[in-house]
């Protein structure tokens, strides 16, 4: 029995967590804080140890090797009925057998807690579903067992709340609508949430601080902005929205910038923002930072000459261009329709041009498709 | 004919088949089984020849001539039951959650018995629980049982011969349940601050009792009207209410009686069946 209001409470540590099935090495030498009171994402492509990780956090594993401790406190052994931790699962895992207000007070009754009516009806009232105490799980819709789901683990005041691809089985509109409903609870009730997903988009709406993992490891952890703004690795440039990586050269440093060849075009970028070891670099550009403009008309900041439009997708709020460059790569261009200026046509003759400080550079040695080859919507069950 | 009709008709026909096998071979015996038990002897005729004169009191005589066996073949079955549930369901259990990937030969191996004959398995228990078998000589080495215990033609016997021949009948809907409970369900019950113990008792259990009630049932109804384990394995005072029908067609020829008992004994199951079903509210579950 967990007395959770006086249990430890404080940063989760895990400290070169290790995994391992046989052969196969699930995490790999992970070290990770997670900051009490924050909402923590841990991002990944299937396969990529994030669920493994949430599992020896909730103790439903144990590492081959590492600790973990939650405040002062070592629980790296401990069974998962003695952390106090709770975990929303990926497919809810209701107990189809009790009542929905029996559900919720299952932990409550475990803990000894004798009336349990207040503190159920509160969660309920949170979650907006009161009115389906007495009902059984089947006859919830998926967003409603969500929900419950959720009431379930929060109303045990964790520690820690771990969500495991929590959304993954609704619909996108109800998905976009519970995220927001997660961020809005996990403010109004203070605890710490660490979120499983592969969904990019999911953990940048919610998460204050995001680990992109792939492989067993951590490649990058950062807020969100941060990680898409200057991403290190070309894993969490593709993996984290899309990139334009194009292979370079460091020629030199002009003050706080650097020189950057590419294919013989002249690029300038802040030293701040470059990730490479050596001389040979990939230069990432987002999308949405590029311009493009007829050969001929003016242009600022770098510039890349030589281009032609190859192909045109009109979306809406934007247009996406594929623009051919001279050394055969295709670099994707997206222009809000903002400002009235009719889209370009197939085949004309582009100038591409961006700001320096959206440039980063990653190492060249890089596999430049990393994190392309997954795409996260289609994903549903990891590991 | 339209399609629709034929459409309309297709169920009827489907369950014409079972329906007349059903009737030829279960609803007339039954009938016939019934008005027998309310049979007399014939004034005068010879043995097994019978008149009807409705005479109902054939089952009171039956059942207080046959009490003991009546008692008896209950009480045997229950224990059959249990003994079999306590066997099956750790085994089921073991098969449904831990076994991996030999799940389908424990599977096989628990319905591999059924591919000798009945008959033949139990006459071999009677070899297992002889004097030469190997479980009395070590029992009476190690002062468990007395030098002058024996095993065959006991009521034990009996009990122990039912519990193997129905634990098939008991470990298969169990396994069935078993494997269709979400183990994620009782991963969330240990997250909720439930032990393993509080586990099994608050999840586990309760989502695998239409298992435990099917299983039951499958065991519990068969071993009340069984005769053969009785016939092999027992005594003359181990016998169960089957052996008394048995030897009442077959040897002593008296079929009112026999009949008679056969109507009480379906009824008694019926009723035992009713209230256990209503009592275990399968219908609650899931």
């Amino acid at each position: 029995m967990v007395d959770v209001s006086s249990a430890t409470r404080g940063d989760l540590r895990l400290t070169r967590i290790t995994k391992t099935y046989g052969d196969f090495t699930a995490v790999d030498d992970l070290s990770l804080t997670i900051p009490e009171g924050s909402f923590f994402a841990l991002l990944g492509p299937s396969g990529c140890g994030k669920t493994t990780t949430l599992r020896m956090i909730a103790g439903l594993e144990e590492p081959t090797v590492g600790s973990i401790h939650l405040g002062a406190t070592d629980i790296t052994t401990k069974r998962p009925y003695q952390r106090p931790i709770n975990t929303v699962f990926q497919n809810y895992a209701l107990f189809p057998h009790l009542t929905i207000f029996e559900n919720i007070a299952f932990g409550l009754r475990r803990r000894g807690i004798k009336n349990v009516d207040a503190d159920v009806n509160k969660v309920l009232d949170l979650v907006e579903l009161p009115h389906l105490a007495q009902r059984k799980p089947t006859q919830l819709s998926g967003g409603q067992q969500q929900r419950i789901a959720l009431a379930r683990a929060i109303v045990n005041r964790p520690a820690l709340l771990l969500l495991d691809e929590p959304l993954g089985a609704l619909d996108l509109k109800l998905r976009r609508q519970m995220q927001i409903e997660l961020k809005w609870i996990q403010r109004e009730v203070g605890l710490t949430f660490v979120h499983v997903t592969h969904d990019q988009e999911e953990a940048m709406t919610m998460a204050d601080t995001i680990a992109v993992m792939n492989e067993g490891g951590i490649e990058q952890m950062g807020s969100p902005a941060d990680l898409y703004d200057n991403p290190k690795t070309a894993f969490v440039a593709n993996f984290l929205g899309q990139s334009n990586l194009i292979k370079g050269r460091i020629e030199g440093t002009d003050g706080d910038n650097l020189v950057v060849d590419l294919y013989g075009q002249k690029i300038s970028m802040p030293k701040s923002r470059s990730h490479a070891v050596d001389n040979s670099i990939f230069a990432g550009i987002r999308p949405e930072k590029f311009r493009i403009s007829l050969v001929g008309t003016p242009t600022r900041g770098n510039v890349l000459t030589g281009g032609h439009i190859e192909e045109v997708s009109y979306i809406g709020v934007s247009t996406q261009y594929q623009v051919a460059m001279p050394w055969g790569q295709e670099l994707m261009v997206f222009e809000q329709n903002d400002d009235g200026v009719p889209p370009f046509d197939k085949g004309d003759q582009v100038v591409i041009s961006w700001e320096p400080n959206f440039t980063f550079a990653l190492r060249g040695d890089e596999d430049a498709e990393a994190g392309t080859e997954v795409a996260p919507d289609d994903l549903d069950e990891d590991e | 004919m339209s399609r629709a009709l034929s459409k309309v008709k297709l169920p009827y026909l489907l369950l014409l088949p079972g329906f007349l096998f059903l009737f030829t071979f279960f609803i007339l015996p039954i009938i016939n089984l019934a008005q027998t038990s309310t049979q007399t002897p014939i004034a005068g005729g010879d043995t097994g020849e019978y008149e009807q004169t409705f005479r109902f009191a054939n089952y009171i005589d039956a059942f207080i001539e046959n009490r003991e066996q009546f008692a008896r073949s209950f009480i045997f079955a229950i224990c059959a039951t249990l003994l079999a549930l306590a066997i099956a369901y750790p085994l089921a259990y073991a098969i449904a959650f831990k076994a991996g990937k030999f799940k389908n030969i424990l599977l096989v191996l628990i319905i591999a018995p059924f591919f000798t004959s009945f008959l033949l398995r139990t006459v071999a228990w009677k070899q297992i629980l002889g004097e030469e078998g190997f479980v009395v000589p070590p029992l009476r080495t190690l002062g468990i049982i007395g030098e002058s215990t024996t095993l065959t033609s006991t009521s034990f016997a009996v009990v122990i011969g039912m519990t193997y021949n129905f634990l098939p009948f008991m470990t298969l809907p169990l396994y069935a349940s078993l494997e269709r409970i979400d183990p994620r369900t009782m991963e969330a019950s240990g997250d909720l601050y439930a032990n393993g113990i509080t586990t099994f008792r608050r999840v586990t259990l309760p989502l695998s009792m239409p298992g435990v009630v099917a299983g039951t049932l499958l065991t519990f109804i068969p071993a009340a009207g069984d005769y053969v384990n009785a016939a092999i394995l027992g005594n003359p005072n181990s016998k169960m209410l089957g052996n008394v029908i048995e030897s009442r067609f077959f040897k002593i020829v008296d079929y009112p009686t026999a009949a008679a008992l056969s109507f009480t004994l379906m009824a008694a199951i019926l009723i035992l069946v009713t209230l256990y079903i209503r009592k275990a509210g399968t219908e609650e579950l899931v």
